[in-house]
């Protein structure tokens, strides 16, 4: 094993270590502020039909745009 | 060479592997587990006196979360109904401000005991999967049953049938 590959390779786990510290799960008892009524994504029905009009009118496509994070995550 | 790198690649991927098992795990009480003793938690607000004995729901709440806000209703209902037989309901909040927990309060008011988690310790302890969550503990202080999240009458009915098999032990 060439000493390029060990270092490269010992680089990535560095890297893996480093980031991965920095996926930390919101508990289900911390999630006050996403369920702040600001960061639910259908808050403004008009505005989103709006921006589901574009998308269409862009793309030829629709949906596929439910995405999960913020919002209360309850029961 | 070959067999090297490749151990150092599986290396790797058990690495990322065992971390996100690590951060899907979750290991709340289960039934037969012994609650932790309330008392041991700086909790703010009075825990009721002679709880030793008597069947206790726990119940973890926000006042951001919706089906909580359901079920108050619903246990102060059980509170009234199974009082004079022995069950206490002790309702643990675990907002960040205590603000939010009293405007709710006003809103919804609670005929049952309302404790503070201000340090979101107890909650933590009991890792609970969802909000709201509650642990129903028998006479001798040990979970019985646990509800994860509030669905109207399906746990109101529930509740009832889990509190009389409890109560008339």
């Amino acid at each position: 094993m060439t000493t390029a590959i060990r270092v490269l390779s010992l680089a990535g786990l560095a890297l893996a270590a480093l980031t991965l510290a920095g996926c930390e799960n919101v508990k289900p008892w911390q999630r006050g502020t996403l369920a702040d009524y600001t960061m639910r994504g259908d808050r403004d029905p008009i505005g989103q039909e709006q921006v589901d009009h574009i998308y269409f009118s862009r793309e030829m496509a629709s949906g596929g745009r439910g995405v999960g994070g913020g919002g209360c995550g309850c029961n | 060479m070959q067999t090297k790198q490749n151990k150092v690649k599986a290396l790797l991927l058990n690495a990322i592997l065992a971390a996100a098992v690590c951060h899907t795990a979750f290991a709340g009480l289960k039934p037969g587990d012994a609650f932790p003793d309330l008392a041991a938690f700086k909790l703010e607000g009075r825990l009721p006196e002679g709880m030793k004995g008597k069947v206790v729901v726990v119940d973890f709440w926000a006042s951001w979360c919706g089906p909580c806000k359901e079920s108050f209703p619903a246990m102060n209902d059980l509170q009234k109904k199974y009082s004079d037989r022995g069950l206490l309901i002790v309702a643990v909040n675990v907002d960040e401000a205590r603000k939010d927990m009293d405007e709710f309060l006003k809103a919804n008011p609670a005929g049952f005991t309302v404790v503070r988690d201000a340090a979101q310790a107890l909650v933590a302890k009991a890792n609970v999967g969802t909000m709201p969550s509650s642990f129903i503990l028998d006479r001798q202080g040990k979970v019985r049953f646990v509800h994860s999240g509030f669905h109207g009458d399906k746990t109101r009915k529930q509740y009832e049938e889990e509190i009389e098999s409890l109560l008339s032990k």
